[in-house]
């Protein structure tokens, strides 16, 4: 260290007292009013939503209080408690036909040695860039009707695909990338000291399986059924498409509520599909936390080493369950073009064009575009500031609890709950908000919060990797807090945030559920327009849609994935020390 | 301190803080005078944190006053305070270059742009990192970047700097090069610090003032050699440095009974009868010399030698006594007297620094 120079001492006095009082008032009001914003935001568009739906499940169609009689009602009328019974039995069957494939299919990944990896895992991935109907399409493609292979299903004593069997494979490859990613996430933590200490006590291979392998992905194992169950207690699509003759709540709550205005017992049928979703909610949200509990920070990862035998195997599993993915994603493209499948083949693109055209969706997968942009540029700026403020920023801390409740809530809400809950609520003429009823803002809240909770927890993640005592040191040099989140905290968690603006934007590309009672002859989406053009008996342009949006998706994603490395690359040198 | 004319730098008056129904500040008073450095040192959960952190405003007190340089800073803000801080894991931002980081909080203060770039390199140079400018953070080691953080916290010339475990994250080496160089830093700029450590060794060579803390309330005050050698509790003859305890009884006249052994520590305040602890370091006794006519003259078996370099620590076992001490002594010390392990070694106590205390008032 050099001397000190005289400009030391002169800087000190010479520094004026930085008039702070003003900035102070600013930066209590900017946070605390960004808290309020927040909380109030959530409470009116997800708390509200829900609490109506929820308040008019006990009344009647005056409006009157009439405690349970709905839900006696409910439980009195045959063909409701039928469908309660059938969406449990498909959404076990859809539960125990995705996770043991999907556990084997990330064991290969993440406990082998096989090439190309993540070509594997990115074409595992492809169902989330489409609707769930696609793979239905797919399937009606295959074996419907006019199937190709129809004749296949005389072989397993199946007399048609339509109902339970097509819903639940359908349902399956809708589930598989959401499972695979929980397993994957599950199988890679894992304490290769656990394994080394197996080998030398010369334990055999299917003896470590079963005592170190498998109690590690357990909680894995939990969460990814709870995950795919959930889901298919709560999906619309895929029974609308390929269900035929098997009645679910998600389709019976649609009908009630649009089909005959009957808004008191869809909210019943909302609660009561709420409750295997809690449930489900809650068992994930306890097992999740015993595993971050699992692993300590010493743990060594694993790393496969080549065994012939055991990397043949997977490989040709691997190749398998990818194989099945491009055949029943394919199909659908590959329909999407041909004329008349499957009698004639030759290609075209009137399905995209004319069948828009007919069915009057022309402009819907427009509409699809305008909802996701607004989705990942709002969804993103404002799942990732709402994260700050709540973890960030000091003072009112009554709030924050409040705030993350609601920001998890979403998560265990299905989107058909939040539908009926939105349309209660907002339908409403004596609701301020009504005006918003049957626009495109309102398809872009809904979905903004539907998604909201996943989005939270990433941005969570990130603002908390980064060191705590950011907002302590700019408080001390008296620089305000939205300075340092401009120029720190944005810069170095843009790629979360990107990250978030594309699942987002996939999201309220494919999503149906929530919106499905929201949208207005105007502002239907491509998503929905599916629905249309099947129940018209458009399945070329049925097709046809969920081949755009997942084309557009893919791209998107790409793009995506493209600028976050490019991003990375191009900070690599502050980015790279700071990981170590 | 009270009747001085200059207002203390930092007057903290019965400063209590509870989180829920846990007390983490049972009720501190505190007076720090202008270009003085004081450290906050006890173990894990004794609140010195805690402490720091309400004099930063990053805590708000459950009541009490925090006062500095004479104003009330109580309920202010961080951003209203007048201090510098630096923390343990640096915080310096990683997206921004050492220069930008430095100059962080001169920016905010619309000075002519020269003035800052030519602020920022005066730093630079003042913590020996004169070519640190266009790094980042990541590219510098932990004890550069803990320098850089130094020269953040300095760079706007609070009259307060606040060191929270600073050095605590760093290899052993760097970290005591850091001590001597932060310290004469300090003592340059004469700015007033305030340094929070777990580390006895730490704080005894880097400050003026050592506070030392347990369970929320402050053991002692007083210089390093004060509380080392003048400990007012037995925590504190525990905590700082290494310690043999004794089980005794006093039998009047500054003379106690130890085992078969009756020792002449010349300390009062005691009844024939009282039961006692008596605390002394390793370094509390003689070896050398004419031992045999030297008071409280003692003999033990040698059990054990722990080597920790230039100095190595004895257990020996006091028939005597019929207690185990620990005996220090240089490595030449061990040769030259050919103390080995299971050899007998005579020695006697020194007895200027002892500190014997009611048996009562021991945990």
């Amino acid at each position: 260290m050099t001397a000190v120079g005289s400009g030391l001492a002169d800087a000190r006095g010479a520094v004026t007292r930085v008039r702070v009082t003003g900035a102070i008032l600013r930066e209590n009001m900017a946070t605390h009013g960004g808290l309020w914003l927040l909380g109030v935001g959530l409470f009116v568009f997800l708390t509200l939503p829900l609490a109506t739906l929820l308040i008019r499940s006990l009344e009647d169609k005056a409006g009157v209080f009439i405690g349970l009689a709905n839900f006696v009602q409910y439980v009195q009328t045959p063909a409701l408690a039928r469908s309660t019974g059938n969406t449990l039995v498909f959404a076990v069957l859809t539960t125990l036909l995705t996770v043991p494939p999907a556990f084997a299919f990330a064991y290969a990944i993440q406990r082998s040695c096989i090439p190309a990896k993540g070509l594997w895992r990115s074409i595992a991935l492809i169902p989330i860039l489409a609707p769930s109907l696609l793979a239905a399409l797919s399937f009606i493609y295959l074996f419907g009707n006019q199937g190709a292979l129809k004749f296949m299903l005389g072989w397993v004593g199946v007399g048609t695909i339509y109902g339970l069997p097509g819903m639940v494979l359908a349902m399956s490859f809708a589930a598989f990338p959401h499972a695979v990613m929980i397993l994957l996430a599950g199988l890679a933590l894992s304490d290769a000291r656990l394994y080394e200490a197996a080998d030398a006590l010369g334990t055999s291979t299917w003896r470590r399986f079963i005592t170190i392998t498998l109690p590690g992905a357990k909680y894995g194992l939990i969460s990814a059924a709870m995950v795919v169950f959930t889901m298919g207690v709560s999906e619309f699509g895929v029974p609308k498409v390929i269900g035929g003759n098997y009645p679910v709540l998600a389709i019976d709550i649609y009908k009630q509520v649009i089909g005959q205005q009957n808004f008191q017992m869809g909210a019943v049928v909302g609660l009561v599909l709420l409750l295997p979703a809690v449930v489900a909610f809650i068992v994930d949200h306890q097992v999740r936390r015993k595993q971050k509990a699992l692993l300590t920070a010493r743990s060594v990862p694993y790393a496969p080493r080549p065994s012939k035998r055991r990397d043949r195997l997977a490989l040709a599993y691997v190749l398998l369950v990818s194989a099945a993915m491009l055949i029943v994603m394919g199909m659908a493209v590959f329909g999407s073009v041909v004329k008349f499948w499957p009698y004639n083949l030759s290609l075209t693109l009137a399905h995209y064009t004319y069948g828009f055209e007919e069915a009057n969706v022309q402009h819907a997968y427009r509409n699809s575009l305008v909802l996701a942009a607004w989705c990942a540029v709002l969804g993103a700026a404002i799942t990732f500031t709402g994260a700050y403020w709540v973890e960030k920023t000091r003072g009112a801390n009554w709030l924050r609890p409040l705030i993350r409740f609601q920001a998890m809530l979403p998560m265990a809400v299905p989107g058909l709950v939040l539908g009926i809950g939105y349309i209660l609520y907002f339908n409403n003429p004596s609701n301020p908000l009504h005006f918003l009823y049957g626009t495109m803002t309102i398809l872009v809240i809904c979905t903004v919060i539907h998604f909201y909770s996943s989005s939270h927890l990433t941005a969570v993640t990130a603002l908390n990797q980064m060191d705590g005592e950011f907002e302590s040191v700019s408080a001390s040099l008296k620089v305000p807090f939205y300075k340092t989140f401009w120029r720190v905290t944005v810069p170095v968690c843009l790629p979360t945030a990107l990250d978030i603006g594309r699942y987002f934007f996939v999201n309220a590309m494919t999503t149906i559920s929530a919106v499905v009672f929201l949208y207005s002859p105007k502002t239907t989406l491509a998503a929905i327009s599916i629905l249309q053009l099947d129940e018209a008996g458009a399945i070329g342009s049925a097709a046809a849609m969920a081949s755009l949006i997942m084309v557009t998706s893919a791209i998107v994603t790409v793009i995506t994935l493209a600028a976050e490395g490019m991003l990375l690359r191009r900070t690599q040198r502050w980015r790279s020390v700071a990981r170590t | 301190m009270a009747d001085s004319p200059v207002p203390d730098a930092l007057r903290i008056e019965a400063v209590h803080k509870a989180f829920g129904s846990f007390v983490a500040l049972q009720s501190i008073d505190l007076s720090i005078i202008p270009g003085e450095m004081v450290c906050f040192v006890g173990p894990s959960g004794c609140g010195k944190t805690t402490l720091l952190r309400i004099i930063a405003g990053l805590e708000t007190q459950t009541s009490g006053r925090v006062i500095q340089n004479g104003r009330d800073v109580s309920m202010a803000p961080p951003a209203a305070r007048d201090y510098g801080i630096v923390f343990q894991s640096y915080a310096l931002f990683p997206n921004l270059t050492i220069a930008a980081n430095v100059g962080y909080g001169l920016v905010n203060r619309r000075r002519p742009r020269g003035e800052t770039t030519a602020r920022v390199k005066e730093l630079l140079e003042l913590v020996g990192l004169p070519d640190a400018g266009p790094k980042y953070p990541g590219q510098l080691s932990g004890g550069q970047q803990q320098r850089i953080a130094l020269a953040r916290a300095l760079a706007t010339a609070p009259s307060l700097l606040l060191l929270d475990e600073p050095l605590s994250a760093l290899d052993a080496k760097v970290r005591e090069r850091l001590r001597g160089e932060i310290r004469a830093l300090q003592q340059r700029l004469k700015v007033t610090t305030v340094m929070v450590t777990h580390d006895q060794e730490e704080a005894l060579s880097m400050s003026d003032r050592v506070v030392v803390m347990r369970h929320g309330a402050i053991e002692q005050v007083g210089t390093p050699q004060d509380v080392y050698e003048r400990p007012a509790t037995p925590f504190v003859a525990d905590f700082l440095g290494k310690v043999s305890v004794l089980k005794g009884e006093s039998v009047g006249g500054g003379r106690f009974a130890v085992g078969t052994a009756e020792l002449d520590l010349n300390v009062d305040g005691f009844n024939a009868g009282d039961k006692v602890r008596i605390f002394l370091r390793p370094e509390d006794r003689h070896i050398e010399g004419d031992i045999a006519a030297m008071p409280n003259r003692l003999r033990g078996l040698v059990r054990h030698i722990e080597y920790l370099g230039t100095v190595c620590l004895a257990t020996v076992d006091c028939a005597a006594l019929g207690q185990t001490m620990l005996v220090s002594m240089s490595l030449n010390q061990l040769h030259d007297l050919h103390i080995r392990e299971g050899g007998d070694l005579d020695f006697a106590l020194r007895i200027d620094r002892v500190r014997v205390f009611a048996e009562s008032a021991v945990r």
